[in-house]
């Protein structure tokens, strides 16, 4: 059995000498603000590297090294952050002072801390996978990407590839006395293609990941990617304009979710429903999407690029259900939010880094599967649009109004799929929208790996996925009037 | 370790008064710079350029009156590109230490072991680059706001409440901010070439939430400058961000049409940012652009320019040199009467396309857009009756083909009156044909930004709605 206790002293700890006495100290000065609830401190360690090939030529690679501590102290609604670079003790003991912006300090308070080290119940191993394969086979898996794509289609101009890793080594210490530890593996491969034919370009783009090594990418894996990518280039070589207006959608399985991520995930973080500014605030119990939709955030999924073994807070990711059959069942939260609003932690407090406070986040978010073979659900629309593929997405959690991109979509015309159309914005509102899924369909999938999501500045990486089905009525921006 | 640098993430606050951190003196970085180019070439570079920066900033928010956060920033980063036989590697750390600085510069020379060659890779050429030394004190870019934290917090609460006071259905907050944010930099490179600036970039925003009878909306308005003297008060921030949100309130969808479109001032520049990264040295070598072989053409209306003027004093993007150190022009002409007059180009992409070098390595700095004269008023009424844009939300656009389909609210107008709000519809069209058909752009302008123009209008665009 790994110990995560001895990897996070070595990386972390080890370096500059702290001692659990140093760092008892320190988060006891951030917890002796009068009225502090809650003080802890993140340390992380991340390297992270980069490959990329263009013109058939891996050309450029980059690494980098980031390391420190973030040190925060909250009382009540108030929080106060700092953060070192520098991990000796007198320079996290300098950064402590942030504290006093938000309290005086307490000349009494007593610190009394037992530390307890819980065991990490890991969702994936704990691999470097910048060390595990030498710099020569990754550059190969990138020229691999490259010969496949060209391989499938003549029309094929240019390949663009991209490979990234990421090690990352934390721990979390609070005022309560945990020490709690984790390792990350996080890859990424990206294949990028333009076609042309009789002067007109296209792109098309696939890729995959996840908390693994890169040997996921196997010859067979980035093959697809190649393939994948000139298929939706080509696709969209004949794409003819879109139609513009409110009608059908039938959205296809896996990646599509980036709809629930949009017109539902944000919606239900905690910390807007604590300050009631989102369009679901006050809204637990309610009916708020059609009795088809039963939608869960889960961070437990093994080796998915949107799972945490623990959040950035320290606290065991879950699989929590936020609307059930319609019913809205509860929100994401940080610990912050979860004690201001009386709720259980839902291990979704989630940060970029050591830099950033941390914010109740998404981790994989995904709608369950129903009865509809997939086939049903495009042949029940006489006519519409079915979205298989799309680019990024962007709500207003206030009004609820949530816009998502396609970037491979068709016509359906008498229950059949027919011309592919131009990439269109796909617009709604979250509330509205999810009481108009009428129909869904029993190929649930979650997407290849590939997710950023940004909030406030910061961005970590996510998983989506959901079945095919059927919206009855998205306003599709398209141009054919 | 060197010990100006220890003092990372450093605060120390007594009870009401506070002293920042400090940033370092620009020596510690240029002496950091020399290290890493002489580690370079020892180990056996032939050539090599670095980049080293030190930022400090203060993030004040409150909510409701009452102070939120306080969060204490302080960055510094050193990034090294080593070529070896038209071979690259790039790494970076935040650990300016010698032993820092030197596995930094081994991680990028073993990359460039491992990457293929390509010979348009390498360092701006000699003869382009500016005077070693430069001093961009004249740029009056660096301004200490030394306000202590208490103070910061009172003017985010003058401007939060001036939001509240505009509207008895303001209802609620997410908050004013005060940002503060200074930093120095230094780019070095092994042609002899060493050059440092400090700058430092002010803000002040605030968002605020309506409630109306069926729906809630909220909307935002910010300023930002490198003088926190120039910023605008407190109060007209809040009242702006008060009157933009309540405004919004009883938005409904319109039915699709073929219209006028008038794109705020707030968010014309968007438009004219599509056009720059089409034209791109890195978009156009791998023909991932609707601009690509367009140089000469025709693009906009013959009465419309647009140029990058990258030595304004007092603001935040201008330099002497650009990201290689090359030199860079008082002004560049990028539209000249409505011509594609310049691409973007930085050294490698300019040699991939077998041309020079536009000094944009970085990008472009201070981009300022011609007008047609009219005000905001005028520009209503020649859009007489059509969509006003005041948000514009997702990322809808292709720029192989120039497709553009982004989300959209705003306002409904008729004889030059607004009518309504608007949302939950989106505009598209062709960015080509967008361009084209520009008729007329304001006096408007959103000063704000690094893109600077007033508000555009477009004859037609698809609007899909109900």
């Amino acid at each position: 059995m790994t110990d995560y206790h001895s990897i996070a002293q070595q990386a972390l700890l080890e370096p500059t000498g702290l001692s659990d006495n140093d760092l008892a100290n320190v988060v006891g000065k951030l917890h002796s603000i009068h009225g502090c609830d809650y003080a802890d401190l993140y340390f992380q360690y991340q390297k992270s590297e980069s490959w990329s090939l263009d013109e058939g030529k891996v050309k450029s690679g980059s690494f980098s090294i980031e390391q420190g501590v973030g040190l925060r102290s909250v009382v009540g609604e108030k929080t106060a952050f700092a953060y070192s670079e520098d991990l000796s003790i007198d320079a996290i003991t300098a950064a402590t002072n942030v504290a006093q912006a938000i309290g005086r300090q307490n000349q009494d308070y007593q610190q009394k801390i037992v530390w307890q080290r819980p065991e990490t119940s890991a969702l994936y191993l704990p691999t470097d996978p910048l060390t595990a394969m030498n710099d020569e086979e990754k550059t190969r898996l990138l020229a691999l990407a490259d010969k496949y794509a060209h391989a499938a289609d003549s029309r094929v101009q240019e390949v663009t590839a991209n490979l990234s890793g990421v090690y990352e080594v934390i721990l979390v210490v609070n005022n309560e006395g945990k020490q709690v530890p984790d390792v990350r593996p996080l890859v990424r491969m990206n294949v990028s293609v333009i076609v042309e034919q009789n002067g007109k370009r296209e792109r098309g783009s696939m890729g995959g990941g996840g908390r693994q090594g890169y040997e996921i990418f196997t010859e067979d894996q980035i093959k697809h990617y190649s393939e994948e990518a000139v298929r939706q280039a080509i696709v969209n070589l004949d794409a003819v304009d879109s139609p513009a207006g409110t009608m059908t959608v039938v959205l296809g399985s896996g990646w599509p979710g980036i709809l629930l991520h949009e017109a539902v995930g944000h919606g239900l973080e905690g910390d807007f429903n604590r300050k009631g500014t989102s369009v679901f605030s006050g809204k637990i119990g309610q009916k708020v999407a059609s009795e088809h939709c039963t939608i869960v955030d889960d961070g437990t999924i093994e080796n998915r690029r949107g799972s945490l073994s623990v959040d950035d807070e320290g606290n065991q990711t879950k699989r929590n259900v936020l609307i059930e059959k319609g019913i809205l069942k509860g929100y994401m939260h940080d610990s912050m939010n979860a004690r201001l609003m009386g709720h259980e932690l839902t291990g979704n407090g989630r940060r970029e880094s050591f830099a950033h406070l941390p914010m109740p986040r998404m981790t994989n978010t995904y709608m369950t599967a129903g009865d509809y073979a997939p086939q049903e659900v495009i042949e029940s629309v006489k006519k519409g649009i079915y979205a298989v593929n799309f680019g990024g997405g962007q709500v207003d959690i206030t009004s609820g109004q949530f816009v998502f991109s396609s970037s491979e979509a068709y016509l359906i015309e008498n229950g059949k799929v027919t011309s592919p159309v131009k990439g269109a914005t796909l617009i709604g509102n979250g509330p509205e929208a999810m009481q108009r899924v009428s129909m869904v369909a029993d190929d649930m999938a979650l997407d290849s790996g590939v997710g950023v999501c940004g909030k406030d500045g910061q961005s970590v990486p996510v998983g989506v996925g959901q079945p095919t089905m059927r919206i009855d009525g998205l306003t599709v921006g398209g141009v054919q009037l | 370790m060197n010990t100006n640098l220890s003092t990372s993430g450093n605060v120390e606050v007594t009870s009401d008064h506070q002293k920042k951190g400090i940033l370092v003196e620009t020596s510690v970085l240029e002496n950091a710079a020399d290290k890493a180019l002489s580690i370079a070439k020892q180990l056996g570079a032939d050539q090599a350029e670095a980049r080293l920066s030190n930022s400090l900033g203060q993030s004040i928010n409150v909510r409701k009156q009452v102070l939120e956060s306080v969060e204490i920033h302080n960055d510094r980063s050193l990034t090294i590109n080593v070529y070896n036989k038209h071979c690259t590697g790039s790494a970076s750390t935040a650990d300016l230490s010698d032993k820092g600085v030197e596995s930094a510069v081994q991680a990028a020379i073993s990359i460039a072991k491992q990457t293929e060659a390509d010979e348009c890779f390498g360092l701006a050429d000699k003869e382009l680059l500016a005077q070693s030394g430069i001093d961009s004190q004249v740029l009056d870019q660096h301004h200490s706001w030394n306000s202590s934290i208490n103070d910061l917090i009172e003017i985010a609460q003058r401007c939060e409440q001036a939001g509240f006071d505009v509207d008895k259905r303001i209802s609620n907050s997410e908050g004013a901010a005060v940002n503060t944010h200074e930093g120095v930099s230094v780019y070095a490179n092994s042609h002899g070439f060493m050059a440092s600036s400090r700058g430092s970039s002010h803000s002040m925003s605030c968002s605020m939430i309506a409630q109306g009878k069926n729906d809630m909306q909220r909307d935002y308005w910010y300023d930002s400058n490198c003088n926190p003297r120039m910023l605008a008060d407190a109060e007209s921030i809040g009242r702006m961000a008060g009157e933009r949100t309540a405004r919004r309130l009883d938005g409904r969808q319109i039915s699709s049409c073929q219209v006028p479109v008038l794109f705020e001032s707030t968010l014309a520049s968007s438009l004219i940012s599509h056009l720059v990264s089409a034209i791109s040295g890195g978009a156009l070598y791998k023909k991932a652009t609707f601009m690509l072989d367009r140089m000469g053409e025709q693009i906009f209306p013959d009465w419309m320019n647009i140029s990058e003027n990258p030595h304004l004093s007092g603001e935040y993007r201008s330099s002497f040199y650009d990201g290689e150190g090359v030199a860079t022009p008082e002004q560049r002409t990028i539209i000249d009467n409505g011509k594609l007059a310049s691409y973007v180009l930085g050294s490698f992409t300019s040699r991939k396309l077998g041309m020079q070098t536009t000094a944009n390595s970085g990008g472009l700095r201070n981009v300022r857009v011609s007008q047609t004269g009219e005000n905001f008023a005028e520009l209503l009424k020649k859009l007489n009756t059509g969509f006003l844009v005041t948000e514009l939300i997702g990322s809808g656009i292709n720029m192989v083909t120039g497709d553009y389909s982004r989300g959209a609210s705003g306002f409904w107008v008729e004889n030059g009156e607004i009518q309504h709000p608007v949302q939950e519809v989106t505009v598209a069209g062709n960015l080509l044909d967008m361009f084209g058909d520009i008729i007329a752009v304001g006096s408007d302008v959103d000063t704000r930004s690094n893109t600077q123009t007033g508000s555009i209008l477009l004859e037609k665009l698809t609007i899909a709605g109900a």
